[in-house]
């Protein structure tokens, strides 16, 4: 019956159902997530996190939030209050909207209705395109403030973000390649197909295809300097600009742009999963061919496919919070980049990877629609590894002498035998 | 439905808007903004062009319009183009602007015969 | 009158008085977002032409990349408003609404008359699909599209040379 209500909804409504149900899941999951990470950064720290609040610390987030909503909401003088009063706005749009076309669940029956909230057909860069706009906050946040320090981070932290969209649009598009559709459903469907074309009991995610791993890591990578992450939180570090863009803002813009950053993390790795870890498959295995080809075991299978369509949102939703992990889990083992280093590796060192695995992918589909599935798999090898020499030799010949020196630093010498003997 | 002279005539507003605009400003920033706004007009009106072509080129509607693609193609290079001019047209900007802040285009007559 | 008109009627007038904030702010960061409120609305009105890759690389490449370069400079460069506020040239303003006004009749009588009509052609499924604009790029235009690419690289290079410390 739910159904049959939500068909017969006005399309409009219909749409606002969907937006409803997906903009709540990534709200609510925003207090979850930062209580995930201060437990699980303090477990990493050798130390236990936030227990007093509440039982295991759970009531940690709402304590945050009061904190935040009582606090004096000042404005400085001489800013300009349009700009001011705008760029907390411009943070927390993009990252809910980067959600639109990401399917949480497959689209047939119930959960067709309700997800995604817009299948059109330039799905993935739409998401490509929205992540572009996340810059627009940042900045305007950063010359809003009037203030030189807070300039200097929100340009800093715009730069960043221009710099990583290319690393990560290049890798989406070895994937779209692949693929051959740029909507994000086909994205999915894609990959329920036999891992690699070959193992018929395998899904195919595209993380467990080698392309797909490069492009996978890549993109990864993007994504936590997306969402100014560390090691890529130079903008936001307290010991080096002071707030860095979020300087001049207190308690509750500075709680928009928190919350915005937090679920812009949980929207990023549900685009992760999506794309490269089959989105809202449990497992990647084939319950139904399984079924047709072990018969004797074949009401199990089909039960764990059927359990495969109902528990799908759990599912994504999983990988979205194993996505979350990985993200704290690098931040606690990786110390902050210094701005230079985090701009040479996302011009230096991950467009060209991103570029030469978008070759190896073009060589791959190429050969294979030529010569067959063998002498395709030959090709990527052989031209991954002719791409591999060409970029260690490239890096090799002195990239980045000017910028980089190294420095020698020589060690005072100590006598020991000498001193003893003068005691 | 929507009339093509509906979306031709937004074009041509935001055409002679970026004109006047270039015409009254003094900034060369905001001049630039301007150029890149009459950019987007006549890229609007490639577009409109290129889904209502048959009817423009013969008045028939019952011809499909998807081999009248050039439009869009044409708008693709226009935007290619714009933007390799913003990067090289701002740095020159910058470049002079590291001379004489708040320059207005006027005092700009270094060159001048 | 139906939504399609309704819409149109919006994104056309948000367009229009955004083009018209960009000419008559004062402070040109308030320009530049005039601006930007005007490239979104153009690319929506490319999604209600059916140009659905054409809008979406709209919104990449002049809403997410030319116009926060277009915010850089103007926040590096920190170009104030124009002071005096009669910056805005009087003596420039009439010969200037002159010109617009002739252009318009112009252009009008001659273009947008004749064209008056209700006709919608029939547009098929995959019309401004990026199918559709990878076919046509890559089998028609190929040669524009390399010489796009020299131009870029040109540009980039130009760019590079520009910002470069003279060290």
């Amino acid at each position: 019956m739910l159904e049959e209500f939500i068909s017969n909804l006005h399309p409009v409504l219909a749409i606002f159902v969907r937006i409803i149900c997906f903009s709540g899941i990534a709200i609510m999951f925003v207090p979850i997530q930062v209580w995930w990470e201060r437990r699980l950064l303090g477990w990493m720290q050798d130390r236990v996190g936030p227990n007093r609040v509440g039982p295991f610390g759970l009531l940690q987030p709402v304590a945050d939030a009061i904190k935040l909503f009582l606090k004096e909401d000042h404005v400085p003088s001489g800013v300009d209050k349009f700009i001011y009063y705008l760029a907390p706005i411009l943070a927390f749009l993009p990252a809910f909207a980067l959600g639109g076309t990401m399917p949480w669940a497959p689209a047939e029956g119930l959960y067709g209705l309700l997800t995604p909230v817009a299948d059109i057909n330039i799905g993935v860069l739409y998401v490509l395109a929205i992540s572009s706009l996340g810059s627009y906050g940042v900045v305007l946040a950063g010359y809003a403030g009037n203030n030189k320090y807070s300039l200097l981070g929100g340009l800093r932290a715009s730069a960043q973000l221009i710099s990583y969209e290319l690393a990560m649009t290049v890798s989406l598009a070895a994937i779209i390649l692949v693929t051959g559709s740029l909507r994000m459903s086909e994205v999915v469907s894609y990959q329920t197909g036999p891992l690699w074309g070959i193992f018929p009991y395998i899904q195919n995610w595209n993380l467990l295809t080698p392309t797909g791993l490069v492009a996978g890591v890549i993109f990864f990578i993007c994504a936590i300097a997306e969402t100014n992450r560390a090691p890529f939180d130079l903008p936001e570090a307290e010991s080096e600009l002071i707030g860095g863009y979020h300087t001049e803002y207190s308690s509750f813009k500075f709680g928009l742009f928190f919350l915005s950053e937090y679920a812009a993390r949980f929207v990023f790795s549900g685009v992760f999963a999506t794309i490269f870890l089959g989105g809202y498959n449990m497992l990647p295995v084939r319950w139904d061919i399984l079924a047709v080809d072990f018969p004797g075991w074949s009401e199990w299978f089909y039960f764990m496919h059927s359990a495969n369509y109902w528990l799908s949102p759990v599912a994504f939703i999983a990988k979205c919070f194993l996505g979350f992990t990985v993200f704290v889990w690098v931040r606690a083992t990786l110390p902050r980049l210094r701005y230079d280093q985090l701009m040479s590796i996302g011009w230096k060192s991950l467009l060209p990877a991103a570029v030469a695995n978008f070759i190896v992918v073009a060589v791959w589909i190429m050969v294979t629609n030529l010569y067959g599935m063998i002498a395709g798999y030959a090709s990527l090898v052989v031209s991954a590894i002719i791409l591999l020499v060409l970029y260690l030799n490239i890096k090799a010949v002195g990239f980045n002498e000017s910028t980089s020196t190294k420095r020698r630093i020589k060690m005072a010498k100590f006598n020991l035998k000498e001193n003893e003997e003068s005691n | 439905m929507i009339p093509l002279s509906a979306y031709l005539s937004v074009s041509l507003f935001l055409f002679l808007t970026g004109l006047v605009g270039i015409i009254i400003r003094q900034s060369p920033v905001v001049m630039f903004m301007c150029i890149e706004m009459m950019l987007n007009a006549v890229n609007l009106s490639f577009v409109s062009f290129a889904r209502y072509a048959p009817w423009v080129a013969s008045g028939d509607i019952t011809q499909t319009a998807s081999q009248w693609m050039t439009g869009e193609i044409t708008v693709l290079f226009v935007m290619a183009v714009a933007a390799a001019e913003v990067a090289v047209g701002l740095g020159m900007i910058m470049s002079i602007y590291k001379n004489e802040p708040d320059v207005n285009v006027d005092a700009l007559s270094n060159l001048k015969g | 009158m139906q939504g399609r008109e309704i819409l149109f009627i919006v994104l056309s007038l948000v367009a229009c008085f955004a083009g018209l904030g960009v000419v008559l702010a004062k402070h040109p960061i308030k320009s530049a977002l005039s601006l930007v409120v005007n490239m979104f609305s153009i690319a929506f009105l490319y999604f209600t032409l059916e140009a659905n890759m054409l809008g979406i690389t709209q919104i990449m490449v002049y809403v997410g990349a030319i116009m926060v370069l277009f915010l850089f400079v103007v926040m590096l460069l920190n170009i104030g408003s124009d002071r005096s506020g009669m910056k805005i040239l009087d003596l420039k303003l009439v010969p200037a609404i002159l010109i617009a006004l002739l252009m318009f009749s112009l252009i009008s009588f001659q273009v947008l008359y004749p064209l008056f009509g209700m006709q919608y052609p029939v547009a098929d499924e995959g019309f401004g699909s990026p199918e559709a604009i990878g076919k046509s790029l890559f089998s028609q235009y190929v040669l524009p599209f390399e010489v796009a690419s020299v131009l870029l690289l040109v540009g980039i290079v130009g760019a590079i040379l520009l910002a470069r410390r003279k060290a």
